[in-house]
């Protein structure tokens, strides 16, 4: 692996914060996919489009003069609605059947969702608004991007907000019985199939904020969030898809790996990162199959 | 579904669908034609899917990927490094110095495709399910770069241009009938032997696996074994798709295959059916008239923007699992079960 000539320390602190920003929002993402998986059981194909078409809604808001921050708060009220719609709609009448059956059915919603957003807003490129502006903090011989802090500062804010309604709220508790245990759950009284479709919902929220913060950088087309979202599994996976700290430091790790080896490995560059990182899943997955931070399920015959 | 059709009848379906497909080329136009190969291609590609996903339970939705790797083999191969140099690339030396004619790419790139299927069917055996889905979906995601990156095989993201192949043996047929024969007699050949496969030993461990891998284990079925040729056959189907499919366009370039025909494989293959070769035919017409009609439905004068055909399908895939988990091949059984049940009492 060739290094550049002269390692420059200044660039290589950009490369990380840069690497870090692209994992907040892996990590988001994850986190949503993680959510859903902890309570369903089920990992949401469709986790990506459904950030894309919010982020779309955003857009259509923001266009119509509506300014930023009210059309964030409104795009994840609606994602929540969407989510929570989503699961009792689609998801409740198959809970009992076979994983396969489920991921085929979250991948009819991948591609409903991907042809709607299409066919709404056109396939052309969009430019999304930053709430941030366009410029760089300069520590020392290091400039950081705002940008890149912001969209750090946004999605793990909105992590540790969802940690502490877990932590903290009686909702929080009771959502995380029934990931727990839902049968016990049930007969302490918990609303089980609430529950699940509220974990939907903060998970399509969640991946609103990704979308959102995502779209100023990668630009919004309607197969924006598919990269992100497999960089996002590929997190879950990383951390232990069953481990919402595992999917949150999976995620910065790989943006920040992601990023140093496409800088500083000339071999992987721009187009080879995300065959990098799927070689680095299948590595993980040989070695360690339940993650960094995941359960070891012992299955009973 | 052997309980409810004798083997006569089936026997019967299968001569009449082989009469028509022989036929047809006498009643329709060439576009049409060009269509009912489209319809032949996938049917190869869906028959090794379902192979892999419906009788042995492993999700791909990278199957685009392998067809690519077929593709290009065919492409790489018809061309040779002469063909390269005539289109101004630089080929790399591993390419034969001649050109081959395009039907004996064909099994090749069939092979290439099943090696490479087989090799990924090792990681994969530590995945199931979901974790499954996704790896092979980023494989489809990363194959057009990964095609991008090594231009001295596969021409970049120019692409490679095919010469228009032509019938052998100084047969008379124009370009798209032969075309449409070289599709279906290849699909008609790997159709009896998916058959042959199926309905045997190898099937049978297939479907222990998927119905229950512990359970197979014990009575002496080697999941490894088994999901790994799985994987290499179902690939090879699908390479032998890529290398139609490279021959029929004569073209190929890294966006040949896009992620997009990976998921609507997968689609296809559940509307048809899982486990069903039967609705295998299903899916293949799905996917090539789905898209069609469903931006210009037929008898109403409307015209509707190119991604009605993704919702259309998105919808149909829904419906297919919420309502009617067999698919098309399940409502065919359904229709027919009477009629084949009076004819099996009476026989």
């Amino acid at each position: 692996m060739p290094l550049p000539l002269a390692f420059i320390w200044s660039e290589f602190a950009q490369q990380v914060t840069g690497g870090l920003a692209a994992g907040a929002i892996y990590a988001s993402l994850a986190l949503a996919l993680v959510l859903i998986y902890q309570t369903t059981n089920v990992v949401n194909f469709a986790q990506g489009e459904m950030a894309t078409f919010t982020t779309y809604i955003a857009w259509t808001m923001m266009k119509h003069g509506v300014s930023y921050w009210p059309a964030f708060v409104l795009t994840l009220l609606i994602a929540f609605g969407g989510g929570v719609a989503v699961e009792r709609v689609l998801i409740r009448p198959v809970e009992h059947r076979p994983e396969i059956v489920i991921v085929i059915l979250t991948i009819g919603m991948l591609i409903t969702i991907n042809g709607l957003t299409g066919w709404i807003w056109g396939a052309e490129v969009k430019a999304f608004d930053s709430p941030f502006p366009n410029r760089s903090l300069v520590l020392g011989n290091v400039s950081i991007s705002i940008q890149d802090i912001g969209t750090f500062g946004v999605c793990l804010g909105t992590v540790a907000v969802l940690w502490l309604f877990f932590r903290f709220t009686t909702l929080g508790l009771a959502m995380r019985s029934v990931a727990f245990n839902p049968d016990a759950s049930r007969l302490m009284g918990v609303r089980v199939g609430w529950m699940l479709a509220l974990g939907w919902g903060l998970a399509a929220a969640l991946g609103s904020v990704a979308g959102m913060m995502a779209a100023p950088t990668v630009f919004l087309d309607p197969d924006m969030m598919l990269v992100v979202l497999i960089y996002a599994f590929a997190a879950a996976v990383l951390g232990g898809i069953d481990s919402p700290v595992g999917a949150v430091v999976g995620g910065l790790l790989l943006g920040v790996v992601i990023n140093l080896l496409g800088s500083y490995v000339s071999f992987v560059g721009q187009e080879l990162r995300l065959p990098t990182a799927l070689a680095v899943l299948l590595l993980v997955l040989v070695i360690r199959p339940t993650g960094l931070f995941g359960r070891v399920v012992v299955q009973r015959v | 579904m052997r309980r409810w059709t004798s083997p006569a009848l089936q026997g019967l379906v299968l001569a009449v669908a082989v009469v028509l497909i022989a036929l047809l080329p006498r009643f329709t136009s060439e576009f049409r034609l060009g269509q009912f190969t489209y319809v032949a291609i996938y049917f190869v590609a869906l028959l090794g899917l379902n192979i892999l996903t419906g009788y042995n339970g492993q999700i791909s939705l990278g199957h685009a990927a392998f067809m690519g790797i077929g593709g290009y083999t065919a492409a790489v191969l018809i061309l040779g490094r002469k063909g390269f140099e005539l289109l101004g690339q630089h080929p790399s030396h591993v390419i034969p110095d001649h050109g081959m004619r395009a039907v004996f790419t064909i099994p090749i790139a069939g092979l290439v495709a099943g090696a490479t299927g087989y090799l990924f069917g090792i990681p994969a055996l530590r995945l199931g399910g979901h974790s499954l889905a996704l790896a092979t979906l980023a494989v489809a995601v990363s194959f057009p770069a990964v095609a991008k990156r090594f231009e001295h095989l596969t021409g970049g993201g120019g692409g490679l241009s095919l010469p228009l192949p032509h019938a052998p043996l100084g047969w008379h047929i124009s370009t798209p009938h032969w075309l449409y024969y070289e599709a279906w007699v290849s699909a008609g050949i790997l159709f009896v032997v998916a058959w042959l496969l199926v309905r045997g030993r190898v099937g049978r461990a297939w479907r222990a696996i998927r119905d229950g891998e512990i359970a197979a284990v014990s009575s002496g079925v080697s999941p490894a074994v088994y999901k790994t040729l799985a994987f290499g056959i179902s690939a090879a189907y699908a390479g032998v798709a890529g290398a139609l499919f490279a021959i029929q366009v004569s073209y190929i370039n890294p966006d040949t295959f896009p992620v997009t025909l990976s998921i609507l494989l997968l689609a296809s293959v559940v509307i048809g059916g899982l486990s069903s070769l039967s609705g295998v035919i299903v899916g293949a017409l799905v996917l090539e008239f789905l898209p069609i009609y469903a931006q210009a439905p037929p008898l109403l004068h409307l015209h509707f923007a190119k991604q009605a055909g993704p919702v259309v399908f998105g919808i149909a895939l829904m419906v297919i699992v919420l309502l009617m988990p067999g698919g098309a091949a399940s409502l065919i059984r359904r229709i027919t079960r009477p009629v084949t049940g009076a004819l099996a009492r009476k026989g």
